[in-house]
């Protein structure tokens, strides 16, 4: 039964990172935690699937001719000194206010792009 | 300015994206609503920067032994079927599809992130 429920989080997780880009983690830790797994491991492992998933997608997004690697080169720098943070920070923190703070953040952008 | 929120923007999608906690929507949203870019090279963009972010946040939980390495094996394995399922209709639909269907993944998740039940702080 608890691989039933990874495999098919894990299948939807990539149907969300192939289509749209992101999405697989929100997908995966609810998943994780569902299985059983601590809230905190359910973060952490939810990184180890989205991983492969994303060396796939991106790949063909690449040879697709989606985008380059010199498009998402200036990015790099500043999304990694993010990733440190958040991998030192995500055992501490309290992640209740940062869900209700970006929840907010993509209610508007939904408005945006939808309407 | 531009680099300003350009930099704040990546820099809280990579705090975000190492928690598994939507960090590619936060990126996605700058590079298509402020940026400006085509939502299917934003994707692409996000997908990439992803890679090294991941890794470099795989490093700190392998040494704190917080991966479950069975349950990530089997999620992985379904995953990349559903990669490439993912890619291939991405591929397919039109960009101004694309975007609204993206748009429609935030407005759930947003509901959801907004309404979400208080997490006991330091559980592991």
């Amino acid at each position: 039964m608890k691989k039933f429920l990874h495999a098919a989080g894990g299948f939807c997780a990539g149907i969300a990172n192939g289509l749209l880009g992101a999405g697989g983690g929100m997908i995966v830790v609810p998943m994780l935690i569902k299985s059983g797994l601590p809230i905190v491991k359910s973060h952490a492992t939810s990184v180890a699937v989205i991983l492969p998933i994303c060396v796939l997608s991106a790949s063909l997004y690449v040879r697709r001719g989606s985008v380059t690697l010199g498009q998402a080169l200036p990015y790099l720098p500043f999304m990694l000194i993010g990733s440190a943070i958040g991998a030192w920070a995500l055992p501490k923190l309290n992640r209740t206010l940062l869900r209700r703070i970006f929840g907010g953040l993509m209610l508007w952008a939904a408005w945006r792009m939808l309407f | 300015m531009e680099y300003v929120w350009m930099a704040l923007a990546a820099t809280l999608s990579g705090i975000l994206g190492a928690m598994g906690m939507g960090g590619g929507g936060v990126l996605i949203i700058y590079l298509t609503l402020i940026a400006g870019l085509d939502q299917r090279a934003a994707q692409g963009i996000n997908l990439i920067v992803f890679i090294p972010c991941a890794l470099l946040a795989l490093f700190f939980y392998l040494k704190k032994k917080l991966i479950d390495g069975r349950a990530a094996l089997f999620a992985a394995a379904a995953g990349l079927a559903g990669a490439l399922a993912g890619t291939w209709l991405s591929g397919m639909i039109e960009t101004g599809v694309l975007r609204r269907i993206f748009g429609a993944m935030l407005l759930f998740i947003g509901l959801r992130e907004v309404f979400a039940k208080p997490q006991k702080k330091s559980k592991s």
